[in-house]
């Protein structure tokens, strides 16, 4: 029987992709699990894998196309039997990328950098009257809620229309798991993410504001966008205080002088160390608010976050605090490299239940950061600068750092956060306690 | 090693063997003597054990059951034969009220270790003789309620049922009489109680029992062919019931067909889908479907009787029904 491959949802917040280069072509044989596609999501390019077994019938959609999740991509079955397209999917529609060149043009661009013609993704795919109730199965829900899908943008094939499980198991792609009653995963979304609304295009000139230069966002602004005005949802407190680096630069230094280059420690590895050994006392630090309950993470996954162009992506470490510092310097350096050259995988960056934003290469004394939801708290770290320290009748040079809490105060308090703080800076101060814990 | 005998040949295995190994076992019913039996389970008894341990008994099925209670309170270990599940309603007032209360009523003092044989089943018998009851007494708290579908269970269950403490309905059904089944060599004994899953599958369970049983696992055969491979779970005792192992399958195909032979209307499919939605809502991918009787007396006319009566060709549309994909999808 032929079976329809269709865009797969890679996270939480991916609601369509753009199909870059087809990796199977018309005619050609595709195994289960073999790379079928290569597709860019909000954050990265990732090759996906063909969940059926036969050969490559039908392209539905033309490289450069922007699709949404759940839509049909391509039809795969014997090579002789008849195949029906789906209704929706006659020949593969042409790139808007030519739609677009003839739209009303916004002033010429000044500086050469033109408006990259980006294809608008569509945000809902199902026709469904506005307010109108999703049909899923309670097991469609069961899953969404899990994997953080958003239904609405799954067209259900079930009767009436129903959302069943062959719907939504191509968009988890991990279908093995749904046979035993598994814990939840420990990355959970927040029950009901709405997908923000596209922010309206400014056409004509505000008033009363010079004439401006409209540009689309990218995917990835669009992302953050949506993602940070999510946050604001979490009521933000801030707690900073002033950590004396100078026992962790001295550890660093001695440590690394016995490291070959590629182990080497970096400040930031030390920090992500004392913040995951801090959380194992602040649970509540470790969680996310969930309606009536909080969610309370079994593992601490500090994610890092990292500037690329054009934005920033968020990967985490798995079980930090259970990785030693050498393990922590390695995996943290891999990933940022890996963030900035696009080659994260979604399972890297989707996830993380702490994060730690270090803007100190920036000579920034300190800053405050947006949690990285459904998280409850981030530490924004600033510059490790000499500062005059009144000690014992005399001002003397000490490296000071700032560093600065938010967190939800929905699961957690002031009292808390600041306690919390006073272990990573304990951490910090007796650096040898890193390497023994 | 294992031999293959029929139902009906397990039964009397099962009857021989606890009659020889105990004295108090004794049989009574309508016909069960001279005649043989109905169905001809007890034939050649009467010769064997004599008219003190094989008693026909006049026509009144309260008046069988109600000396069955009382020998069972005495001491004995009385296998009643009711004919027909049909006649078993003449009795409900010694079922109901007296065999599954006396336990309890008499704080656990007196127990009625009754066996109550009878069967279920249908052929052009008519209105009041084409019935199916399980659901009546598996309703009743402090009776047991079995109901085999193999030789193997039939001889197991009937064994512990005559050895156990628990007055236990023991439902035959009159169209497996003569199926055929591996029983194992020697003296065994089943628990009355768990549900098996005799054919494994990921794509839809189908739960029944008794009869019902056969048509699920030919339904079972019939989708393999269309690549749907479906999990057929024999329930096997009606009461206590056993949801676990109902639960864990339907966690694991996430679509439910209940088949049974009698009327749908707050029989046991109705029961087994409450139940299954209360454990396992959260891995449900499509509503709970029951395939039962159409809800009219038995009509006598074999082509009636037909349609009125679950078949396979009913079990197999309703799974079709429940993965049915309304939405053009290409297949």
């Amino acid at each position: 029987m032929a079976k329809t491959v269709v865009m797969p949802q890679m996270g939480y917040d991916m609601d369509a992709g753009t199909l870059l280069r087809w990796l199977k072509q018309e005619g050609e044989r595709v195994a289960r699990g073999e790379p079928i596609a290569e597709i860019e999501t909000d954050k990265v390019n990732l090759e996906i894998e063909s969940f059926e077994e036969g050969v490559v019938r039908k392209h539905l959609v033309a490289e450069g196309q922007t699709v949404p999740v759940g839509e049909p991509i391509a039809i795969v079955g014997e090579p002789d039997e008849p195949i029906d397209l789906p209704a929706a999917a006659g020949a593969p529609r042409a790139a808007p990328a030519a739609a677009q060149a003839s739209a009303p043009a916004a002033p010429g661009p000044a500086d050469g950098v033109a408006s990259a013609p980006q294809p608008e993704p569509v945000s809902q795919v199902a026709e469904r009257a506005p307010g109108e109730r999703v049909r899923a199965s309670p097991l469609v829900r069961r899953l969404a809620a899990e994997h953080g899908i958003d239904l609405r943008t799954i067209t259900g094939t079930g009767p009436g229309g129903r959302i069943v499980k062959e719907d939504i198991l191509p968009l988890i792609g991990r279908p093995a798991e749904l046979a035993a009653p598994a814990a939840p995963a420990p990355v959970a979304a927040p029950a009901a993410v709405a997908a923000a609304p596209a922010a309206p295009t400014a056409e004509a000139a505000l008033p009363g504001m010079p004439p401006s230069e409209v540009r689309d966002l990218s995917r990835m602004r669009k992302t953050i966008a949506r993602r940070m005005t999510e946050s604001f949802q979490a009521p933000h407190f801030y707690v900073t205080t002033t950590v004396d680096m100078g026992a962790a630069l001295a550890f660093r230094e001695q440590v690394n002088e016995q490291l070959e280059p590629e182990q080497k420690v970096s400040i930031n590895d030390l920090i992500v160390k004392a913040t995951a050994l801090a959380l194992r006392k602040f649970p509540m630090l470790n969680a996310s608010f969930a309606g009536e309950q909080v969610r309370i993470y079994q593992r601490i996954d500090i994610a890092i976050a990292v500037a690329v162009e054009g934005g920033l992506i968020s990967p985490f470490i798995p079980d930090t605090d259970h990785k030693t510092l050498g393990e922590i310097a390695r995996i943290s350096k891999d990933l940022i490299e890996r963030a900035r050259s696009g080659g994260l995988r979604p399972e890297e960056y989707q996830g993380g239940t702490f994060t730690i934003s270090n803007l100190g290469m920036y000579d920034v004394e300190s800053f405050i950061a947006v949690i990285n939801p459904p998280q409850a708290g981030i530490l924004a770290v600033g510059s490790i600068r000499k500062e005059p320290v009144y000690r014992e009748g005399t001002f003397v040079p000490v490296d000071l750092m700032r560093i600065t809490i938010s967190a939800d105060h929905r699961v957690t308090d002031g009292a808390e956060a600041a306690r919390f703080l006073a272990e990573v800076r304990r951490y910090l101060e007796t650096p040898m306690l890193l390497a023994v814990s | 090693m294992a031999r293959e005998i029929t139902y009906r040949d397990a039964l009397r295995e099962a009857l021989r063997e606890e009659m020889d190994r105990d004295e108090r076992v004794f049989l009574m019913g309508e016909d069960i003597g001279a005649y043989g039996g109905s169905y001809v389970v007890t034939r050649g008894f009467l010769e064997q054990y004599g008219r003190k341990r094989v008693r026909d008994t006049p026509i009144s099925e309260l008046a069988i059951v109600g000396l069955a209670n009382g020998a069972a309170m005495g001491g004995l270990r009385p296998v009643v034969e009711l004919m027909t599940i049909n006649f078993s309603l003449l009795a409900m007032d010694q079922i109901v009220n007296h065999a599954a209360k006396i336990h309890y009523m008499f704080n656990r003092q007196i127990s009625v270790p009754v066996v109550i044989r009878t069967a279920s089943g249908w052929g052009q018998l008519g209105a009041t003789h084409s019935q199916t009851f399980e659901a009546w007494y598996a309703h009743v708290p402090g009776l047991r309620v079995v109901m085999p579908a193999t030789p193997k269970d039939a001889k197991g269950f009937l064994k512990s049922a005559i050895r156990g403490q628990d007055p236990v309905m023991f439902i035959e059904h009159s169209l497996i009489y003569r199926n055929r089944g591996e029983v194992p060599d020697g003296e065994y004994l089943l628990p009355l109680e768990g549900a098996e899953v005799r054919r494994e599958g990921t794509d839809v369970t189908i739960v029944s029992w008794s009869r019902g049983y056969y048509l699920a696992l030919g339904a079972a055969e019939e989708l393999a062919r269309d690549g749907i491979e479906a999990e057929v779970i024999d329930m096997r005792v009606l009461r206590p019931l056993d949801i676990d192992t109902v639960v864990r399958s339907v966690q694991k195909t996430n679509r439910l067909v209940i088949v049974e032979e009698s009327w749908r209307t707050l029989g046991m499919g109705a029961e087994i889908a409450a139940a299954v939605q209360e454990h396992a809502f959260d891995y449900l991918d499509a509503p709970i479907a029951r395939v039962g009787s159409v809800e009219v007396p038995m009509p006598y006319a074999k082509n009636l009787e037909r349609l009125v009566i679950p078949g396979k060709d009913e079990v197999v549309a309703a799974v079709h029904e429940l993965l049915r994909r309304d939405v053009a999808v290409a297949r």
